[in-house]
């Protein structure tokens, strides 16, 4: 990939601020994912929740499920390709849909690579926990990084977690003297280059999402205050009672995050949430941010 | 650097702060040394010389201008004196025409296609002398982008690139499907104040920022 087609996978990520992805599995999801103000879809067979629960090795998903939600709509489609199957990323791409997850959702192919996405023209987005995984994804080529979460248990407290942490690394950074900035590189496996830019940004040089248990309006509106650029959306939307309002109420949340009042608004009448799993009760097998290095 | 939070004065440009790419025009304004402030509530609005609709998803921001009832707000402000320019979401909302969808503002006599080129593997960068903005070529980047297929007799064609219209404007209305937020070109940013009827400050040879980067929007977005 060149430079240009590099930066331009960025300012897509960057026109998307904001806004909310939706994990849709069919065409009529998808319809009400768009109807609703997603800013773009995440199409896939099964939602994070069901993988969760259906175990077994989970892949990328049909490609003849995903084309017909691309030509059910005009926002941008995603796919997710399993961590390190650059094979499956070839086939999104000769798809031509608009953006990849590299996803721990799904089961890694490779337990010592990541795709090398600087060998693609499409543009990926990668998960991380920490600031150094997110700079060591961006280093292989990610235009937008994303809180991992813990994805399928409708519990926020990973991505807060995830957040958290890079929000303290950032900080250690812009205070830090130039000369502690290869040393901490080193102890957080942080490319010494982009530590030195985001020491000098104070961020992320790349959108940064939220996503992993995001199930409620106020949830959205807690990453967005904690500095996230915007929200993706799993198994949140259609687990809950009423996926159409509760997609509308976290699209709405979203905008106005740092409302309380619009917030709460958004948050009276939506039915039930999706049900929420503690983290403490998932197996630790089961988990899945441990996925990815 | 601070940002120009100047409230209720006419000397400022606003930009619609819902979705999308915020930052990078509220940077470009900056760089003019034109007042600028985000909107998103009702009386962000009051006397602003001109509001800039950035690009996003379309169908996102139209949904939230209707259900938090600023669409009004912004005929109102509209027909009040306020100028508008849509870049490229911005231009669909502004459209009177949307094929296979139906209008929002609806401001300026044009039929829009929305993401008419593509998917995100189509987008592309070029260049072109828009004669009305100046002699100097502008660099274009298009993501996903609209195209404008026809236009009303009383809408300006400022750019046309083989079959598709990439700029126009009427007398209060300015349109353009690239994004001018996204390089370092100042030139339309220009244009647009100067079509509020305000005069940027700042002096940049050619209107090309050299200290422009594709980071600069991030630092009205800092983490610390």
């Amino acid at each position: 990939m060149d430079k240009k087609r590099h930066e331009l996978n960025i300012q897509l990520a960057q026109m998307l601020k904001g806004g909310v992805i939706m994990d849709v599995t069919n065409v009529e999801q998808a319809k009400i994912a768009e109807e609703a103000g997603a800013v773009a879809v995440m199409a896939l067979e099964r939602v994070p929740a069901d993988i969760r629960k259906h175990g077994g090795v989970a892949r990328m998903s049909d490609p003849a499920m995903i084309a017909q939600i691309k030509k059910a709509v005009s926002v941008p489609v995603m796919a997710k390709a399993r961590i390190g199957h650059f094979v499956e990323a070839q086939l999104l791409e000769a798809l031509r849909i608009d953006y990849i997850d590299e996803s721990e959702v799904l089961t890694p192919a490779d337990e010592e690579c990541h795709i090398d996405k600087t060998k693609f023209n499409i543009p990926f987005v990668c998960g991380a926990r920490n600031l150094g995984e997110a700079l060591r994804r961006i280093a292989e080529g990610a235009a937008m990084i994303r809180t991992k979460g813990e994805a399928g248990t409708g519990n926020v407290v990973e991505a807060v977690r995830h957040m958290r942490t890079m929000n303290r690394e950032i900080r250690q950074l812009t205070e830090m003297p130039h000369e502690e900035v290869t040393g901490f590189a080193k102890t957080n496996g942080m490319p010494y280059e982009l530590a030195l830019k985001v020491k000098e940004l104070g961020r992320l040089p790349v959108v940064n999402f939220a996503a992993g248990g995001i199930a409620t309006p106020a949830d959205a509106a807690l990453m967005m205050q904690l500095g996230c650029d915007g929200i993706f959306v799993g198994s949140g939307i259609f687990k809950s009672a009423d996926p159409a309002l509760r997609a509308k109420a976290i699209v709405k949340a979203t905008a106005y995050f740092n409302d309380p009042k619009k917030v709460l608004e958004a948050s009276i009448g939506l039915g039930e949430a999706m049900p929420g799993l503690e983290i403490a009760q998932i197996p630790p097998d089961q988990l899945l941010a441990g996925r990815g290095w | 650097m601070a940002l120009h939070l100047v409230k209720n004065s006419s000397a400022a440009i606003g930009v619609l702060d819902l979705q999308g790419g915020v930052h990078e025009h509220l940077d470009h304004l900056e760089r003019l040394g034109l007042a600028s402030r985000r909107v998103k509530q009702e009386d962000d609005f009051t006397a602003l010389a001109g509001l800039i609709i950035p690009g996003g998803e379309s169908t996102c921001l139209a949904r939230l201008l209707n259900i938090f009832s600023l669409k009004e707000i912004i005929l109102k402000e509209f027909h009040r004196g306020m100028k508008i320019w849509g870049t490229c979401a911005g231009a669909i909302l502004l459209a009177q025409k949307v094929v296979n969808d139906q209008p929002c503002l609806g401001l300026i006599d044009m039929e829009i296609e929305r993401n008419s080129f593509g998917s995100q593997l189509d987008s592309f960068v070029s260049e072109a002398i828009i004669e009305a903005v100046g002699d100097e070529p502008i660099p274009l980047t298009f993501i996903r982008a609209p195209k404008i297929l026809r236009v009303g007799k009383d809408v300006k064609i400022l750019l046309k690139i083989n079959d598709y219209i990439a700029a126009a404007e009427n007398e209060n209305v300015l349109v353009t499907v690239f994004h001018p937020e996204l390089t370092g070109c100042l030139a339309l940013h220009r244009y647009f104040a100067l079509k509020c009827g305000l005069k940027p400050t700042a002096s940049i040879p050619n209107n090309i920022d050299p200290h422009w980067e594709s980071y600069s929007w991030t630092r009205h977005s800092r983490i610390a």
